[in-house]
């Protein structure tokens, strides 16, 4: 290991060196268990904020949460005074990091601002009356801000995880502030990856569920990163990466990689069905069996009864199609279903073919409100869901052959154009 | 009353509406994969691509070329909360 790292701890309340100029002036959050509602940690996170120092200005990198800002502002307030202050760049608007934003540039008002095309009217919100009292730039890739010696350089990198984030450059060190990209919530005081407790999990954890629905909008941001020379990533949660920051880079790039290569070239059909009498079962079998004449389509089918839908959100992500049979129950769809479908928000489901189809006894409504669902998620329903009372007759199983034909038809592209007239709808 | 022929490709159908339909008003109803956050022309959720018939549309109205602005849309994207048809036909598919 290099001499150069120490393993020193920060005094609590101090700001921790990166690099000559360049310092960390975040917060600990050691007692946070819950983040976001959704996302759990076992031992905190930290919020970093940075700050960077050239001969001709002093530029602050994000905030912290806003009960934080008193930590923050007592490091800041160590490395430099607002006065100084001729830039402040905002990677990210959400408020676990631009909790500080407003009180800063009441202290230091003639820093101008820097924010992603879209970052604009996020920071319109959070500032309110004061938004006009500020300058702001939007910037994009590859504009730059100077300060004397040093330049920070803007890679425009949205939906990681926001539409307004992006990342920043300290091209003569080869720094990078990713904000939340390669962040993780993960608290320890030593803040270097090489002086931190193991915080692996916790790493892969907050790419499963922050970044992996966005997986095509990582890839696009890599893209702009890995061509860079980097020294250290400093992102906005977590350990800073500063021993083989490329390793982590690498790794990212792994995970947007599809994770189940697909040795077939056809479509995939995925029907996921549960069935209380084996009505719905025999529908599945019989769309499947639809579905399967198309010889572009691999076609696959899978009881939910097993109760684990975990095991399937890898399939999904990699499928063309996703159909749902329910029976209705209790005026729902049964719980089942509702977890596979929850399971989806960890990953993307936009412009996917969704379809529902389910047996019932009295009403029915089931199939409507998945249909719903899937269109919540972003994905087409071209074809209207079927509904079928007790069990099929054999001129009703046809009806779900038709049916898995017609979902074939439009996952290859080769559905008959329809008209309609918008009475009918 | 004036009518129009509206197409959504990814779903393979045509819709015959009445003009002054907005896409919000029967995309959604056809399973079309284009989707809307606000629903007011605000957060850009809707955007969606006119294939063909982009002059059949009424012109977008100063909030609409605002937050396409600032989402920097595709010259042949539009708000589908948003836009009205007019006549003729129009093509379009989620952005
Ligand atoms: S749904 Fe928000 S702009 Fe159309
Ligand atoms: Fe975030
Ligand atoms: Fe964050």
């Amino acid at each position: 290991m290099p001499s150069a790292i120490t393993l020193a701890r920060p005094g609590p309340g101090s700001p921790v060196e990166l690099a000559p100029g360049v310092h960390w002036t975040g917060a600990l959050d050691p007692g946070l268990r819950v983040f976001d509602v959704i996302l759990r940690t076992a031992n905190g996170t930290t919020y970093n904020a940075y700050t960077v120092r050239g001969s001709a200005g002093v530029a602050v990198i994000d905030t912290v949460k806003a009960e934080f800002a008193g930590a923050f502002f007592e490091r800041l307030e160590q490395v430099a005074r607002y006065e100084e202050i001729t830039a402040l760049v905002l990677n990210h608007l959400e408020p676990d990091h631009t909790g500080a934003v407003a009180e800063l540039l009441r202290r230091a008002p003639q820093a101008r601002i820097h924010v992603a095309p879209r970052g604009l009217d996020m920071l319109r919100a959070l500032l309110k009356d004061e938004f006009a009292d500020y300058e702001v730039v939007r910037v994009r890739t590859g504009d730059t801000v100077s300060l004397g010696d040093r330049s920070l350089r803007f890679l425009t990198t949205p939906y990681v995880h926001w539409p307004e984030t992006q990342c920043t450059y300290l091209e003569e060190e080869g720094l990078l502030f990713t904000c939340d990209l390669m962040g993780c919530h993960f608290c320890d005081e030593r803040l270097f990856n090489d002086a931190v407790g193991d915080f692996r999990f916790s790493f892969e954890y907050y790419f499963d569920h922050i970044m992996r629905p966005f997986r095509r909008h990582v890839s696009d941001a890599l893209d702009l990163i890995e061509p860079l020379e980097i020294a250290m990533i400093a992102p906005a949660h977590g350990p800073v990466l500063r021993s083989h920051p490329r390793e982590y880079i690498t790794h990212y790039r792994r995970l947007v990689t599809k994770r189940l290569a697909s040795e077939v070239a056809q479509k995939t059909l995925l029907i996921f069905y549960v069935s209380a009498y084996g009505a719905t079962s025999q529908m599945a079998a019989a769309v499947a069996e639809g579905a399967a004449e198309n010889a572009d389509v691999r076609v696959s089918l899978f009881d939910l009864a097993v109760g684990e839908v975990a095991p399937f959100v890898d399939l999904v992500e990699e499928a063309d199609g996703i159909v749902l049979g329910t029976p209705t129950i209790n005026g729902d769809a049964v719980k089942t279903v509702w977890d596979l479908l929850a399971s989806f928000v960890d990953i993307e489901t936009k412009g996917k073919l969704g379809g529902a189809f389910g047996s019932y006894g009295w009403t029915g409504e089931a199939v409507a409100m998945v249909e719903s669902r899937l269109q919540g998620l972003k994905m087409r329903v071209p074809v209207k869901g079927l509904r079928i009372k007790l069990h099929p007759t054999e001129p009703e199983l046809e009806d779900c052959r038709g049916f898995g034909r017609q979902l074939s038809a439009h996952l290859t592209g080769t559905a008959e154009p329809r008209e309609i007239d918008f009475a009918s709808l | 009353m004036a009518t129009a022929k509206l197409t959504f490709s990814d779903v393979a159908l045509t819709v015959n509406v009445p003009s002054g339909t907005r896409i919000i008003e029967i995309s959604e109803k056809v399973g079309a994969g284009i989707t809307y956050g606000c629903r007011e022309g605000e957060c850009g959720t809707c955007l969606t691509r006119i294939e063909s018939g982009a002059e059949n549309l009424t012109e977008p109205s100063v909030l609409e070329q605002r937050v396409l602005k600032e989402n920097m849309a595709a010259r042949d994207e539009r708000l589908a909360c948003q836009c009205q048809v007019l006549g003729g036909e129009i093509k379009v598919r989620p952005a």
